[in-house]
């Protein structure tokens, strides 16, 4: 059966791929990105002026464009390529580019649009070009309300990057985190969530209880997490539409480390009772509660794999934090991490083949991964202190968490979100207005 | 031969002899470099192994009733003064039936946030389970755990992180 469906999509991308040019190689690090040109969007008068009365942006067609410019440059894989030296005006340019001007600019790849203004609507239509091939590689147009104009720029950056990768794209999303601030001895921790490109922050709560390790549903705008309300640590959900929050069953004691299901109807966590700590799922739907594993040890930090039939956990069962994977009915357990060291916070990667997590050896903090079995470790990142990476939708990127060291006096923490690429090259820091930690990426908003 | 064999053997034994002779040097060294380490950990006078032992952080319940014990890193064995500092706990509440008690158990930030949660509950319940042989009902006794999220001191240093790893007996009425 794979056989047959590896054949259909070779027989569907060959003829595609036999006529473009461009291709944008993701498996390995990429230290020569690909030069490509975003030409402003364009736009008449009329339009200009009435999203400058509605947006208060002088032109929107530019900023969209600068949206696009900048998720591309952050991936790591594109070099958007400076304006002053495009010779094509950005309307004819969309009309038909003359290509001999763009490959004078070094640029392989072409982005032109137009944006109106249209009953009230915001309409943008994009074009990407191969420009050595000469021809057209997508065109595609939308319309939306004028205040979504940032995630049509993120919409725009995902069909790109599917179409000259291959693979889906990862910027119509948002990151969920904790906020925090105050001394380290009494932080004060927010749930808040922020676009993908650090745009457009919300706090989610006002910081009254202590908050922890918020997740996404994956296939909806619902999320869970750990809150101190009451002084009861108990797993929460929340509903990022309407606010609403409740708390995750009766457990008589500390429920922790939630996580949903891969097709978002269960919660997946930890429950603590007289210094043992197991894991437990439970059905939203009918609120079945479903005892997992049962060991004397502690066993944490559950995660899925994205078809549902396995788990992978933390436990110290062997005397030290260690990762171990079983069946989702909590049988047949098997230690995967055997290297040097302490593991923690494994993450079953999207696309099912890796398992990402945190590893202490030596008084440093890495982010790594290794294959499902326990083969192939690979560390991307060290540091002082940093943990719990969550992969973006695609599985091509990881963002985590890292804290400074203090100096003698207890003072200089700060606390901020980094993001890696798999290949372990286009380390970077996520801005986020105050310090941040416990991130969660979410799946593509659109499509 | 049977010289030669002899001879064998007393070579046997004076090779034995030299190691016996070079491991206790080596002993000695060692002895040397622990008391070295001892007694530099003897100037801070704070910790014992990587226990914390000093009494910066530590408040009182009543008049020497200390209100805390420590915890060796990613331990939750009670020590010699922990169990003490709890003997004395215990006794307290004993005498003092009406009071109520929160275990807050805590953990160093050199862990995961997530098996920091389960370490903290894990050292509070240590403190609890000792209280409760000790005579005080177990529904005097409520568990809290705070993994590392409320450190008494915010230095990155070993001394600071044993005073972090600790469970707190606090009043809850």
């Amino acid at each position: 059966m794979r056989i047959l469906i590896k054949i259909i999509i070779f027989l569907v991308l060959v003829p595609s791929k036999s006529f473009s040019l461009i291709e944008v190689d993701i498996t390995r690090g990429n230290l020569d990105p690909l030069p490509i040109a975003v030409s402003p969007l364009s736009i008449d008068e009329n339009s200009r002026q009435n999203f400058e009365k509605i947006l208060q942006k002088k032109n929107i067609g530019a900023e969209i464009s600068r949206i696009i410019e900048v998720n591309l440059k952050t991936s790591g894989l594109f070099n958007p390529l400076n304006k002053d030296a495009f010779l094509q005006a950005p309307d004819i340019a969309n009309l038909k580019p003359r290509f001999e001007d763009w490959n004078l600019i070094k640029a392989q790849a072409l982005i032109t649009g137009k944006v109106s203004f249209n009953e009230e609507k915001l309409r943008v239509e994009f074009r990407l070009w191969d420009v050595l091939a000469g021809k057209e590689m997508i065109a595609l147009a939308f319309t939306t309300v004028p205040t979504n104009w940032r995630r049509v720029g993120h919409i725009i950056t995902d069909k790109v990057y599917q179409r000259l990768t291959g693979e889906k794209g990862y910027f119509d999303t948002r990151i969920i985190y904790v906020a925090e601030e105050g001394p380290k001895t009494n932080r004060i921790k927010k749930l808040a969530i922020i676009d993908q490109d650090g745009a457009n922050n919300k706090f989610l709560t006002l910081g009254n209880e202590l908050v922890l390790t918020p997740r996404f549903n994956p296939t909806s705008q619902m999320v869970t997490y750990l809150s101190y309300f009451k002084n009861l640590p108990r797993v929460y959900l929340l509903d990022i539409e309407t606010g609403m929050q409740e708390v995750v069953g009766d457990f008589p004691g500390m429920t922790f480390a939630p996580r949903f299901s891969p097709n978002g109807k269960k919660i997946i966590m930890s429950f603590a009772k007289d210094g043992n700590s197991d894991i437990y799922t439970m059905d939203l739907e009918n609120r079945i509660v479903e005892k997992i594993t049962n060991h004397p040890s502690i066993d944490t930090s559950p995660s899925y794999s994205p078809d549902g039939k396995f788990i992978c956990f933390n436990s110290d069962r062997s005397g030290y934090q260690q990762i171990y994977v079983m069946k989702s009915d909590g049988s047949n357990v098997k230690r995967i991490s055997f290297g040097k060291g302490l593991y923690g916070t494994p993450v079953w990667s999207p696309r099912g083949d890796l398992i990402a997590f945190t590893k202490l050896h030596k008084g440093k903090f890495y982010i790594g991964v290794m294959r499902t079995d326990g083969s192939g470790e690979r560390l991307l990142t060290e540091n002082f202190y940093q943990e719990a990476p969550s992969w973006s939708p695609n599985g091509r990127v990881l963002i985590f968490y890292r804290e400074t060291k203090t100096d003698d006096k207890g003072k200089g923490f700060s606390a901020k979100l980094w993001s890696i690429d798999l290949t372990g090259y286009n380390e970077r820091m996520v801005e986020t207005p105050t310090d941040a930690s416990d991130p969660s990426w979410s799946s593509l908003l659109s499509n | 031969m049977k010289k030669l064999r002899i001879r064998n053997i007393d070579q046997g034994a004076i090779m034995k002899l030299n190691k016996i002779l070079k491991n206790t040097l080596l002993i000695i060294f060692a002895c040397f470099a622990l008391s070295a380490c001892a007694t530099s950990k003897k100037t801070t006078g704070q910790m014992q192994g990587d226990v914390y032992t000093g009494t910066d952080t530590v408040e009182y319940l009543a008049s020497g009733v200390p209100d805390r014990v420590f915890f060796a890193t990613n331990e939750s064995v009670l020590t010699t003064a922990s169990r003490e500092t709890l003997r004395k706990q215990a006794a307290y509440l004993r005498k003092n039936s009406k009071i109520t008690v929160v275990l807050e158990g805590h953990a160093d930030e050199r862990g995961t946030r997530e098996y920091n949660l389960a370490l903290g509950e894990r050292r509070a319940n240590a403190a609890k389970d000792y209280l409760m042989t000790y005579g005080i009902s177990s529904d005097r006794i409520s568990v809290l755990s705070y993994g590392k999220e409320r450190p008494v001191d915010s230095g990155s240093n070993p001394l600071a992180w044993s005073k972090n790893r600790r469970s707190v007996t606090v009043k809850a009425n």
